[in-house]
């Protein structure tokens, strides 16, 4: 059994001295909050007042009645849907070139990957410069109609400039990882296929992709979770604005919370988030250690 | 994959020149926002939003702009805020869940299974389901906040799942049993077993983790912005946030702003490029 010490005395001043530390700090700031949280939605708590009212499930039934809630959170469907696509085609691809044996292939994996290092903060930033000033510049230099006003002034291109950005972000971190997907595949089963004159299409999707399954698992959660929870890049790069027409559910769950000051709501609504990125975890590592199975 | 590039051909070379080509471009295309923040800040105001693209500026070029921001911005003191916040989160958070994966593999008890079971189910809970609580607990209740400390303490928390997480798969997978059965027979204590043969044998995770945080510390702003309120505390990020809100209409003042906020990342980067990116796939592939 466990080499943690034989006398039970010994085991307990063992699990003081290593474990304990670490776990109760974890505790404390994870769990401890995470539970509260659920007595926090039965609350009608402002932030301020020292006593708190309970109030049943009716900040539940607000988060139905939230109109706004729901478009962000519609709005954020359709980023996670568009992000999540566009960030792994670009990746996938940088991956297949830049494992071709290009010359200069580490210096461009370098460079791909540099705006993931940078946070969101300062990348939404450059991007609100680029946006609102250069392009713009460029619009009535050239004649160009679609840059001619600021896209971050209009919802639905504002909506695509956030999109634009976390594909600019991401892509070089998910490339890395496919690359290292491309590194391991068998050079024997693609010579083999080649050999029985497979064409390049056939090779593409009945050998790579289907081995490439563990990264595509890889990427796609990591995709996922990150653009559900995204927060800094909508926060800097259009604030909401248009009209509040570009609010992810994040950035409104934030504001729900601390500028409403309606604590109960806001963490329903969070906790509404949450379900959702659970599922999405869970479809996902079900389905990747199916088709691993399989292949 | 190298060996069908030997075999020559005009299809293949009209492929691979065009696979240059477009790396080339989306190259040009990834980084010329950098390239137009770098330039713009030697600019003044009126050749920025005259020309934001053209190299030569009608005006010159000016130094100003970097000495305004990093004034304005206090670039001193949130540089050594995140400095401070950051480094010791690392060091505490690398110590404490190396140790405590380290018990978790050892001791196979209950106590293990349940602890690592719910730090591994807890990183899918998303920050904003746990945010909310977190301000009311250490805010309302406890009067945590506006401490560098107390966020020091929260990242190491947040922090502490994914890091415990890969250090017991290392320590399963590569740490060998009868190591430390050897210095237990010539009279080492448990901690120093550990500090003495295993953590040191830990390093290549250790340096792959500390690579993972320190990214995500120095960059992170969420948390951060609800933990510290006040000016002096004020870590790089907050303070970029702050002084682009204050500024937002002087752009070159602006550019340098955020090109100071970026030279530090930048230059760990250029010095550390090989263990930043094999850290950030082992990272990526193991969590």
């Amino acid at each position: 059994m466990g080499t943690m010490g034989n006398k039970p005395k010994e085991k307990i001043r063992n699990l003081i001295i290593f474990a304990l530390p670490g776990v109760s700090i974890f505790f404390a700031v994870v769990i401890v909050p995470f539970i509260y949280g659920f007595y926090l939605t039965l609350t009608d708590w402002n932030g301020v007042t020292a006593t708190k009212n309970i109030i049943g499930l009716s900040n539940y039934a607000q988060v139905f009645k939230d109109a706004d809630f729901w478009s962000s959170m519609g709005l954020t469907l359709k980023y996670v849907f568009f992000s999540v696509i566009l960030v792994n085609l670009v990746a996938f691809m940088l991956a297949y070139v830049l494992t071709n044996g290009l010359k200069g292939q580490n210096f461009f994996r370098a460079g791909f990957f540099t705006p993931n290092l940078i946070g969101g903060v300062v990348l939404g930033f450059i991007w609100q410069f680029i946006f609102s000033r250069v392009l713009v510049n460029l619009g009535e230099s050239t004649g160009w109609g679609i840059f001619s006003t600021s896209w971050l002034s209009n919802p639905s291109k504002a909506f695509w400039a956030l999109v634009i950005v976390t594909v600019w972000q991401l892509s070089g971190y998910m490339m890395l990882i496919y690359i290292a997907g491309f590194t391991g595949l068998s050079t024997d089963v693609l010579e083999a296929a080649s050999i029985d004159g497979a064409t390049g299409f056939q090779r593409m999707f009945r050998i790579i992709i289907p081995l490439m399954v563990p990264s595509f698992v890889v990427c796609l959660f990591l995709t996922l979770s990150r653009a559900f929870m995204v927060y800094d890049v909508n926060l800097t790069l259009t604030g909401g604005e248009p009209y509040g027409t570009t609010k992810l559910v994040a950035m409104h769950v934030y504001e729900k919370a601390f500028t409403a000051r309606n604590y109960g709501v806001g963490q329903a609504e969070a906790l509404f988030l949450f379900l959702i990125v659970a599922a999405i975890s869970g479809v996902q590592i079900y389905l990747g250690k199916k088709k691993e199975v399989e292949a | 994959m190298n060996t069908k590039n030997k075999v020559g051909g005009t299809r293949r070379m009209v492929v691979d020149w065009s696979q240059a080509i477009s790396m080339l471009v989306l190259f040009f295309v990834y980084m010329i926002p950098f390239v137009l923040i770098i330039l713009n800040s030697f600019k003044y105001k009126r050749d920025i939003i005259k020309s934001p693209f053209s190299i030569v500026a009608e005006k010159g070029y000016t130094f100003d702009n970097y000495l305004v921001a990093f004034e304005k911005m206090n670039f001193l003191r949130s540089f050594s805020n995140s400095l401070f916040v950051t480094g010791l989160s690392t060091l505490i958070v690398t110590v404490l869940a190396s140790m405590t994966a380290y018990y978790f593999v050892r001791a196979k008890d209950k106590f293990s299974t349940v602890c690592f079971s719910l730090m591994a189910a807890s990183m899918i809970i998303p920050f904003q389901a746990i945010m909310i609580p977190l301000v009311s607990i250490y805010g309302a209740k406890l009067n945590m906040l506006n401490h560098r400390t107390s966020l020091i303490f929260f990242h190491v928390g947040f922090a502490m799942s994914m890091s415990v997480f890969i250090f017991q798969g290392f320590i399963k997978s590569s740490i060998p049993l009868s190591l430390e059965e050897a210095a237990c027979l010539d009279g080492c204590s448990k901690p120093q077993t550990f500090f003495m043969v295993v953590f040191p044998l830990l390093k290549p995770i250790t340096s792959t983790l500390v690579i993972l945080n320190v990214l995500a510390f120095w960059n992170d702003y969420l948390l951060p912005s609800l933990v510290l309120g006040k000016k002096q505390i004020m870590t790089l990020p907050l303070s970029t946030y702050a002084f682009y809100g204050t500024y937002s209409a002087d752009y070159g003042t602006i550019m340098a702003g955020l090109v100071l906020t970026v030279a530090p990342i930048l230059v760990l980067y250029l010095v550390l490029q090989k263990q930043i990116i094999s850290g950030v796939v082992a990272g990526a592939v193991k969590s």
